[in-house]
Formats: C-alpha cells, sequence, structure tokens
C-alpha cells in the first residue's frame, strides 16, 4: 500500500516538473506546479511529517500558488520565442541536468550512510504533528522562528516598494 | 519505501529544475523551476529527518518555506515593476548589467 501510494505520488511530482519545464504557456506551467505540490505533501505524509504537509498545501498551493495565478495573469501568458542565443541550448541544457542528476545519484548511492537503504526507525504517532513542530519552533528554535518572520516582512514591504505604482513615472524609466 | 528512493526521486526533481533554468527565458518559468528546486531540498531535508528521527529536519524544511515564500514575493515584483516600464519579459534581452 505505501508502495502504490509512494509510486503514485513520485509520478505526480515528477510529471508536475516536467510539466512545468516543457508547457509553454506559463498559465499551464503554474498549473504543472500545483499538481507537483500536491503529489509532494503526499509524500511528506508518507514520510510522517504532518505538519509540513499541511503547511505545504496551505502556504504553497494555497497562497504562492493563487500569487503566481494572479500575476500571470496581469503580465499576460505569451508564448516564448524559439530564438536560441546559444547555439544548441535546448539539448545541451537537458544533458546538463542529467549529468547533475547522475552526480547527484551516485553521491548518494555510494554514501557510507546505513540507515539510507531502511525505512527509518519507528516513530511513535506524534511523530511531525503540529504539537511536536510548534513546541520545536518555540523552544529550540525560537530565534530562527522570529528572524524568518521579520524575513517576510521585509519581502512584503519590498514587493510593495518594487510593484507599487510611482508618482513620477516618466524620469524613473 | 526505503528512504534511499525519497532521496534519488529529490535528486530526480532538482535535476528538472535545474535543466528549466537553463532552458526557459521566461522569468516567471524560471521563478517556478526554482521553486522546483527548493521543493526538491525540502523532500531530502524531510526524507533525512525520517531517517534520522528526529523532527528537527522538519524545521528547516519549514524555514525554507518561508524562505522561497519570500523569494516569490519579491520575484513576482521584479516581474510586475518590468512590465509597468514595458520592458521585455524574456531574461535574454534584460542584459543592461552585463558588462
Amino acid at each position: 500500500m505505501e508502495a502504490v501510494l509512494f509510486f503514485l505520488a513520485a509520478i505526480g511530482a515528477l510529471g508536475g516538473a516536467v510539466g512545468v519545464v516543457a508547457l509553454r504557456n506559463p498559465f499551464f506551467s503554474v498549473l504543472a506546479l500545483i499538481v507537483h505540490l500536491f503529489s509532494l505533501s503526499v509524500l511528506f505524509l508518507l514520510l510522517a511529517s504532518a505538519f509540513v504537509a499541511a503547511a505545504q498545501v496551505v502556504v504553497y498551493a494555497g497562497a504562492v500558488m493563487v500569487l503566481y495565478v494572479f500575476v500571470v495573469a496581469y503580465v499576460g501568458s505569451d508564448q516564448e520565442s524559439a530564438w536560441e542565443p546559444i547555439p544548441g541550448q535546448q539539448f545541451l541544457a537537458p544533458l546538463l541536468g542529467a549529468a547533475l542528476f547522475i552526480e547527484l545519484s551516485v553521491a548518494v548511492l555510494s554514501s557510507s550512510l546505513i540507515a539510507l537503504g531502511t525505512d527509518g526507525p519507528h516513530v511513535g504517532r506524534g511523530f511531525g504533528n503540529p504539537a511536536a513542530i510548534g513546541h520545536l519552533l518555540l523552544e529550540d528554535f525560537l530565534l530562527p522562528f522570529e528572524a524568518s518572520s521579520i524575513l517576510l516582512l521585509l519581502a512584503a514591504v519590498g514587493a510593495v516598494v518594487l510593484a507599487g505604482r510611482r508618482k513620477e513615472e516618466g524620469e524613473a524609466a | 519505501m526505503s528512504i534511499e528512493w525519497y532521496i534519488v526521486l529529490s535528486s530526480l526533481l532538482f535535476a528538472v529544475g535545474a535543466t528549466g533554468i537553463l532552458i526557459r527565458r521566461s522569468p516567471m518559468v524560471i521563478l517556478l523551476c526554482l521553486e522546483l528546486m527548493l521543493n526538491a531540498g525540502n523532500l531530502a531535508l524531510v526524507a533525512f529527518s525520517r531517517m534520522v528521527g528526529n523532527q528537527q529536519g522538519q524545521v528547516f524544511a519549514i524555514v525554507v518555506m518561508v524562505i522561497a515564500a519570500c523569494e516569490v514575493v519579491i520575484g513576482l515584483g521584479l516581474i510586475v515593476a518590468l512590465f509597468r516600464r514595458k520592458l521585455p519579459l524574456n531574461v535574454d534581452d534584460l542584459r543592461e548589467l552585463r558588462g
């Protein structure tokens, strides 16, 4: 059962990722990324991390993707031109990607981590639930938690400054 | 399923995202491919946290999600600013800073 779920979610995640790269229309790329994110949250559930899976669906598929859809609708989704500035880019890039994958796989499979081949230790029902993660965030990782909240505030202010309407539009450009 | 499978899947997703960044020229799709790579990293973090039986890796994954959200907000703000100034949305045409 677990293997079936894993392979279904893996196919979904991989298909979504390939769709993001291969689809010419940016709007369809965003939709493919949503499929990818939902499949990843299934994988997170299989890895006994319920809170991260829920955050993935709520934060990513819920909030970030809506932002993307709005911007794609605002900017308009025109197709990319087929013109290549570097000759052979369409063939070289997948080759480099495949090389990266082989390199990472060799690094993982030849590592001396014995636990990689196991299912991981037995964990109780409370592993990765919101209470445990919240406890970690507010006690062990309080400083990173507060720092990331300041980072989010800065990003929000920065986005307003960047995308806001200028009064003197002519001289800024 | 052993942890190896998750790690190999994560490196595959990372490679697909890197390929996308090399191939595509629309800044929006490049941001989407960055998301793919960050999510592959997240999957590896959560898989290793399961392998060790320690929840701290999941906290790292949540922090990575926060970073990704910030990056998306700033990137999309830049794209909207580019669009407002009628600049081309193509990373090959935006080469003013290149020497």
